[in-house]
């Protein structure tokens, strides 16, 4: 797969940084989902921020793939935010019958930061990249 | 009823999903829905697709832009020559699937549009219509 077919994934400290930009197909998110329970192990991540801001919606699929990385990263030991959910997105998946109830939330990536910072697990800074364990 | 325009897409790999998605995001900004309309539409059009291709085996879609005196709206009528739907009831049951989704799409699409209507014959296909009016 080239690597155009990927999304990228930051690090940042001990997080793992992903912003979705583009409509994606359904294999790039299932490469995604690879490729970030990959990550958490080989960068010791301790938390993974997904900024969704720019999807314009999220289906079954796209919201299969976001609870699969919650539930994956917590089994690694690491916690999941997404972040940036657009109003009408939210009306949508709930509508849809997805409350993704076991995916972590916070309005923007700010509020992301903050709140995987008070789960004691990430640091989220990267001149200060410490494991708080 | 006058039908302004008509497009078809034909849903032959996966990545068509996503040509489907652009395709109603358009028709339904030149229809002049709201950002929450839009967004439901087409998320119960990437249900639809995604059903089409994986259960169907491939179909096509058509989108038609409806016009009936003041009223606005988009007609999708999906098709598929798959297996067919055997039970459609159980079909559109939350939770139901037979293969490895989450079994909210069928549901899920036609709790967001306005009239959903499923046509389902074992062995020969499926044809499902939904309008979502502005």
């Amino acid at each position: 797969m080239p690597e155009t077919d990927r999304i990228p994934i930051l690090k940042m400290g001990d997080l793992l940084l992903v912003t979705i930009q583009i409509d994606m197909h359904d294999r790039i998110a299932m490469q995604l989902q690879n490729d970030l329970t990959e990550r958490i192990v080989s960068d010791h991540a301790r938390g993974v921020l997904i900024d969704i801001s720019s999807l314009e919606i999220v289906d079954s699929f796209i919201g299969r793939m976001l609870a699969n990385i919650a539930a994956m990263s917590r089994v690694l030991d690491a916690d999941t935010v997404v972040v940036g959910m657009r109003p009408a997105v939210a009306i949508t998946l709930v509508e849809l019958g997805l409350s993704l109830p076991d995916v972590r939330t916070a309005l923007n990536v700010e509020q992301g930061m903050q709140l995987l910072a008070q789960s004691g697990k990430a640091n989220g800074w990267p001149h200060d990249g410490r494991r708080s364990s | 009823m006058v039908d302004v325009r008509a497009d078809e897409l034909a849903i032959g790999e996966s990545d068509d999903v996503v040509r489907v998605r652009q395709l109603v995001r358009d028709a339904a900004v030149e229809l002049g829905f709201s950002i929450v309309d839009q967004t439901k539409v087409v998320t119960a059009a990437s249900e639809l697709a995604r059903n089409t291709y994986t259960y169907g085996g491939g179909g096509r879609v058509r989108l038609e832009r409806l016009n009936s005196g003041s009223r606005h709206g988009l007609r999708l009528t999906f098709e598929d020559d798959g297996p067919g739907i055997a039970d459609i009831e159980q079909a559109l049951r939350d939770g139901y699937t037979t293969g490895t989704g989450l079994g909210m799409g069928l549901g899920g699409a036609r709790r967001l549009v306005n009239e959903f209507h499923i046509d389902s014959t074992p062995g020969a296909g499926t044809r499902i219509v939904a309008t979502r009016w502005r």
